[in-house]
């Protein structure tokens, strides 16, 4: 008779220890391939969990190994049909593992495919925006939920009994099966008592009486316990359900100049610029809709494959976007109904005559409309020393930081590098609290 | 052997298992494994686990306890996508070579492949362990779970103290010694008992509290004269350290000079770990087979009692035909020889041999054709072969042909492979000798010594290469594995290739060509 032992419920993640030093062993490769997917891959795609293949990197483990293209050998090999001694066979071209060379040809452990989580995603991804962490666990919170109170439920846990409603209940059951109450025996015992302290009446009189007494007592005392004071079937617990805190609808504009001046490198910090807005407005809100809006001298809407990556070439008239956005506003996301948060990103060139047109629009009607409207101005490296802090430069960024001295809801910034997306935002998040709720 | 009366009908229906029909079953299998083999087992702890706790084990090399490193969660990502992606199912068993003998069985199996899976662990991997002579020998199967503790524990501990960088980079080392970390031909000493272990860590832990600084000052001794003959002082302290030196990380532990305690201990730790693996590797045709053969017998013994229904026994027979498929080399399936298959295979024969012996066997196998009685033969070859003298002893010419074996000879200049010997009357003896050294693990690693080491001088460490065939090494990984050992000596390392034949210096290579790719 062998021992036995269930493992089955002994806690998971036994490795988790390994898989943790695995991460940060390779961790510069990992983030280097979590950069490119969010280059590559959609912005939404960065709040889930992501396939990263193996980095090549930091993770070979060496050993003496025999070097495949030296030496003499010998191999032995089952179900020989046709030779016999003597006969020649071509060796396999390059890369074939070829027949018995190397009879373990299973997939090289160094190139496979493996899923980071959602959390190992976002961790890789904030770690060059130099974001504060009370931001990143924000941003890292899933959906919140509160407990409400939702009617009553017949099952739950004691500490939920409702009492009120339970003790209700058990009235109403003991007045329909007519529970004898205490009053009742006690009113019975005390005739008896009564009887028993009465004179001058007949001893069989009195016998009669007290059995016919005494039987209904039994009766009686019998009933009630029969019918339980409160029975399991009166119980009722309070019910609360997890009720998704109250969010509403997002939508977000990306708004772009796509002609021939924003190169590869633009349009990646814009990229990571997006990525960080709707990282926020997903956690925020429960639905968040994403409307790409491309412009040169003219603005249209297209799709996230196209904004990224076809350019167009023509001249820089900004306002045409924001008509744009004006009027899918408009037609689709009513102001009422939608918290509309902008994004946008330039190189700052526009037409010269346009900037003003941009400052009335803006002005006029969508910084109204808007919850937050974020615009950066990708610079290249050394433009961010000379520029500065100044508040020259193009048209443009003169026009809006006019609307920023406005607009409390506007926010601006020239960027040159990752790590300074995020101060753009800085006021988007420090005043979350307050952020609008319906 | 005697036919048993059915005692009790059948063990089980069904696919369901739960405890009692397990234990159930293990008793009755337990009688005929003692009745029918003679088997003789370690007692056996099973443990039912699911397919993620398998998981987890095959990532810590199957051990129940591991230490931390990353390596062991590289793993476990890869075996986990292979298994996602139906690349490949999980084992149904995994069994430890211990006291009690740890067998794991999946939650998922059906009561007859638990049936099965018993046999095949409970009873043939658990006799395999117990009566082996290299496990006997060379490992301590009562220790080593109390060991695993507390390596998991002192390097736990150690990541704490020194930072789990320092840990790393001493674990990363030993591990790409692994296989030069083990003694092939002496034999290990016994792992020491808790007590002992406690006591040197204290007084290890005594010294690092009484340190004085002062002892260092006081001169030393002249060095032992100075000697004449640099032939002799050569000769002299290589007696001295006990070269050549086959394993690395013991010489290594043992003479490092800028290792702390504490790294030492790691070393050993991977060393200990690397020899209690070393008899596995070397059995792998045997301990398979006998575990197969003896699920075999033990299945069929059980049908023909009555005690498993004919569902069952077919669902068996279907898994261990699975078990024992060997595909032809030119099949798409055929990734080198299955162990399970061969070594089956070749028990199989070997008790065809005693009962039915042909004229042929006769000739080759004088001592046991005919003698009708297997059993015996069976459990000497299970006490005292490892794969490469089973084969050597036991692969007939009726096996050779049954599996169509040839030789093909590769030289790596040559374009073209030859075939050198088939299944026939020239090739059988040829065919034997040829498989039998591929299972020679002390043949087919390469053999790397240390040589000579001047500890007063230079204290540059040689390590040789002994070029067998021609083969030689990877360059890319032996750079980095010397870069390894130069990491652990701490001082100059050279390896030095030498063909084994003609004792010609082939290439060497010293620390400052791998110094800077490191």
């Amino acid at each position: 008779m062998p021992i036995f032992i269930d493992r089955r419920l002994n806690p998971k993640d036994k490795s988790l220890g390994n898989r943790q030093r695995f991460l940060r062993r390779v961790r510069t490769e990992l983030k280097r391939s979590v950069q490119d997917n969010i280059r590559t891959g959609k912005i939404a795609d960065v709040d889930r969990e992501q396939a990263i293949s193996m980095p090549a990197n930091g993770t070979d483990e060496p050993r003496f190994r025999e070097a495949k293209d030296s030496g003499r050998r010998q191999h032995v090999l089952p179900g020989n049909q046709r030779f016999s001694p003597g006969d020649q066979l071509p060796k396999p071209g390059q890369g074939g593992g070829g027949m018995g060379s190397s009879p373990g040809s299973q997939v090289a452990e160094d190139d496979f495919r493996f899923v980071l989580s959602r959390e190992e995603v976002l961790d890789l991804f904030f770690e060059d925006l130099e974001l504060p962490d009370m931001v990143k666990l924000n941003l890292r919170e899933i959906l919140t939920y509160k407990p409400r109170r939702a009617g009553y439920s017949v099952s739950g846990a004691p500490t939920n009994i409702s009492i009120a409603r339970t003790m209700r209940n058990s009235h109403g059951r003991r007045i329909a099966l007519r529970r004898p109450k205490r009053e009742d025996v006690e009113a019975i015992l005390r005739e008896l008592a009564r009887l028993e302290a009465e004179e001058g009446v007949d001893p069989g009189e009195r016998y009669r009486r007290s059995s016919a007494l005494r039987a209904e007592l039994v009766r009686l005392e019998r009933r009630r316990r029969v019918i339980a004071f409160v029975d399991p079937v009166d119980i009722r617990f309070n019910r609360f359900d997890p009720q998704p805190q109250p969010n509403a609808n997002a939508v977000m504009f990306c708004l772009m100049d796509v002609s021939g001046s924003m190169g590869e490198r633009e349009k990646d910090l814009a990229k990571r610029f997006f990525v960080l807005l709707h990282l926020f407005l997903k956690r925020r809100y429960e639905r968040t809709d994403i409307v790409f809006i491309r412009h040169t001298h003219t603005a249209q809407e297209v799709d996230e494959e196209t904004f990224f990556y076809s350019t167009q070439s023509g001249g820089t008239v900004v306002s045409t976007a924001l008509e744009e956005m004006q009027s899918i506003i408009a037609k689709r996301y009513p102001s009422r109904e939608w918290n509309i948060y902008a994004a946008q990103a330039s190189d700052g060139d526009n037409l010269a005559t346009d900037s003003e047109r941009c400052l009335s629009l803006m002005d006029g009607e969508i910084m109204r409309l808007c919850q937050y409207f974020a615009y950066v101005e990708i610079i290249d490296e050394r433009e961010s020393e000379i520029f500065g802090s100044t508040n020259n430069g193009t048209s443009l960024w003169r026009a809006y930081h006019a609307v920023k001295d406005r607009w409390r809801n506007f926010d601006m910034s020239r960027i040159a590098k990752a790590s300074d997306i995020y101060p753009v935002f800085r006021q988007l998040f420090t005043k979350q609290p307050s952020v609008q709720r319906d | 052997m005697l036919k048993h009366a059915p005692r009790r009908g059948l063990l089980f229906s069904g696919s369901d298992w739960n405890f009692q029909t397990l234990s159930h079953a293990y008793d009755a299998i337990d009688i005929v494994a003692k009745e029918e083999l003679g088997l003789d087992t370690y007692p056996v702890q099973m443990e039912v686990i699911s397919s993620e706790q398998m998981l987890d084990a095959y990532s810590s090399i199957g051990m129940p306890l591991m230490y931390r490193h990353w390596s062991f969660g590289k793993h476990f990502l890869y075996q986990e996508l292979v298994y996602r992606k139906g690349g490949r199912g999980l084992a149904y068993e995994l069994v430890i070579n211990s006291n009690p003998c740890i067998v794991y069985l999946m939650e998922e199996n059906t009561m007859a492949l638990q049936a099965l899976v018993t046999a095949h662990a409970a009873f043939g991997h658990n006799h395999f362990f117990k009566n082996n002579y290299l496990f006997r020998q060379w490992t301590d199967a009562g220790a080593i779970l109390g060991y695993l503790d507390f390596a998991k524990s002192y390097i736990q501990r150690c990541e704490e103290r020194h930072g789990v960088a320092a840990v790393e980079a001493i674990l990363d080392a030993a591990h790409a010694l692994m296989e030069q970390g083990v003694f092939r031909y002496r034999r290990p000493p016994r792992l020491s008992s808790e007590k002992q272990r406690e006591g040197l860590r204290e007084r290890l832990d005594y010294e690092e509290r009484s340190y004085n600084d002062l002892w260092r000052t006081i001169p030393r001794q002249a060095a032992a004269g100075k000697a004449g003959d640099t032939q002799d002082v050569a000769a002299e302290r290589k007696k001295a350290l006990n070269l050549p030196e086959e394993n690395l990380l013991y010489f290594l532990e043992k003479n490092s000079l800028i290792l702390e305690p504490w790294q030492r201990e790691i070393l050993r730790i991977v060393r200990v770990v690397a020899q209690y693996f070393y008899p596995q590797r070397q059995t792998q045709v045997m301990n398979e087979g006998c575990a197969t053969f003896v699920h075999y017998t033990l299945m069929n013994a059980l049908f023909d009692q009555g005690r498993i229904g004919e569902g069952a026994m077919l669902e068996i027979l279907r898994n261990h035909a699975n078990v024992v498929l060997q595909p032809g080399f030119d099949d798409p399936r055929f990734s080198g020889i299955n162990p399970y298959a061969l070594g089956f295979d070749m028990m199989r024969d070997v008790q065809r041999i005693a009962t039915a012996p042909t004229a042929e066997d006769r000739d080759w196998f004088p001592e046991i054709a005919g003698t009708g009685d297997w059993r015996a033969i069976m459990l000497e070859a299970w006490a005292n072969h490892r794969d490469e003298s089973f084969i050597r002893q036991y692969l007939s010419p009726a096996l050779i042909r049954k599996w169509r074996l040839f030789v093909l000879s590769d030289v790596a200049s040559e374009r073209v492979y030859n075939v050198a010997s088939i299944h026939n009357e020239r090739g059988y003896e040829q065919i034997r000798s040829t498989l039998a050294e591929r299972y020679d693990i002390g043949a087919r690693h390469p053999d790397i010594q240390v040589v000579d080491v001047d500890l007063l001088g230079q204290r540059h460490l040689r390590l040789q290469h002994k070029i067998n065939r021609g083969i030689l090494l990877e360059s890319d990984s032996c750079d980095a594995v010397l870069s390894y050992v130069q990491a652990l000596w701490g001082y100059e390392v050279s390896l030095q290739g030498v063909d084994a034949q003609t004792g010609a210096t082939v290439y060497e290579r010293s620390g400052r060509e791998f110094v800077s790719s490191s």
